[in-house]
């Protein structure tokens, strides 16, 4: 299943990037971490941690930045455009197909439930990405701070993320230079 | 281009900019300007295009799909898609090239290093608040802890989970 190769061409990007959106149900960023550090194994789990980490603090969907952030590192601007085209397409081929037979049949009992089951799953697939990011061994310091402050600041308080990171990123990073003194 | 074909690139260009954090985070400024400002739909149109996003495959954004398909066919979810994706896309590209080239540099490092440990804490939160948003019943928890432990534990496609809880969710236990 997992087989370390070159750096990923154009087509690879797009095909790889394709699967990851399909299969991206109630949130695509776990999918996109299996298949670029468990599958294809184009980033290690350090490398995921960190390019997120960038594109979490740049505006835009977190996983189309990953996608342009990936496509990039790899391929320049056509990797960015290939990764890109390649997590949308399919998705906003599919959603919209949805959209106009959800307007034909309207809202099916039966489908609904079904929803309700995959959700809860989804959300399951997002609690174990989030604890497989955890075990990093940055995390085994003091450091691990900053993830409690970042998990009661937004999910327990519910402070406004733009508000939060603009006071958490600089002093995490002042905390990071001053223990590399 | 149509006047609600320019709206649309305005609005969603501009939303792409203050896009922090994921889609839910600007979910009530797009419903500012697609409900109460533009009038393009009721609230509950808008409340019902985004759940069918967030039950589709793929990024959540696709909300801004169903949004411009609704207020000008598909010419309205190709603008708004490209509009929502665009600047913040470009201004990825930039940055990540300049990451690129700082490779190696200490500041570079410690940029990372300080930034790994809130975005732990953010993904963490993610799951709680998704998890919260998602279940409502004693089985929906046990669904999302079961599938959160399969996925530690165990190699198996997490499209197999889905596809379980689908049949759980179909057989009204959920």
């Amino acid at each position: 299943m997992s087989e370390a190769a070159g750096p990923p061409g154009v087509g690879e990007l797009f095909l790889r990037f394709t699967q990851v959106g399909v299969s991206g149900f109630g949130g695509v960023m776990p999918w996109a971490r299996r298949m670029l550090v468990e599958e294809r194994r184009w980033l290690s789990a350090e490398e995921f941690n960190e390019a997120l980490g960038l594109c979490q603090l740049l505006p835009g969907p977190n996983i189309v930045n990953m996608a342009v952030c990936v496509g990039t590192r790899f391929r320049g601007a056509r990797g960015a455009f290939a990764a890109f085209m390649g997590l949308m397409c399919a998705p906003f081929a599919i959603v919209l197909v949805l959209g106009a037979l959800f307007t034909q049949y309207g809202d099916v009992p039966a489908i609904a439930s079904a929803f309700r089951g995959i959700s809860a799953a989804a959300a399951g697939l997002i609690v174990a990405m989030g604890l497989k990011m955890a075990a990093s061994p940055r995390l085994r310091s003091v450091m691990a701070v900053f993830a409690l402050a970042a998990f009661v600041g937004i999910a327990l308080v519910r402070l406004p993320l733009g508000v939060f990171l603009l006071a958490a990123a600089p002093a995490s990073i002042a905390a990071a230079a001053w223990r590399s003194r | 281009m149509s006047d609600a074909l320019t709206q649309l690139a305005i609005d969603f260009s501009l939303l792409s900019l203050i896009t922090v954090g994921g889609v839910i985070t600007v979910l009530p400024e797009m419903h500012r300007s697609v409900v109460e400002v533009r009038g393009w739909m009721s609230g509950a149109e808008f409340a019902q295009l985004f759940a069918l996003a967030q039950a589709a495959p793929g990024p959540n954004i696709l909300v801004v799909s169903l949004i411009g398909w609704k207020v000008s066919g598909l010419a309205g979810a190709a603008v708004a898609t490209a509009a929502v994706c665009a600047p913040s896309s470009v201004l990825t590209y930039a940055v990540s090239q300049i990451w690129q080239r700082f490779r190696g540099a200490r500041w570079r490092k410690l940029v990372e290093e300080g930034l790994v440990p809130v975005t732990v804490g953010l993904m963490l939160a993610g799951g709680y608040l998704i998890t919260l948003a998602a279940d409502h019943s004693v089985a929906g928890f046990a669904i999302t802890a079961v599938t959160a432990a399969v996925v530690l534990t165990t190699r198996i496609h997490p499209l197999w989970l889905l596809a379980g809880a689908g049949l759980l969710g179909l057989a009204g236990w959920v």
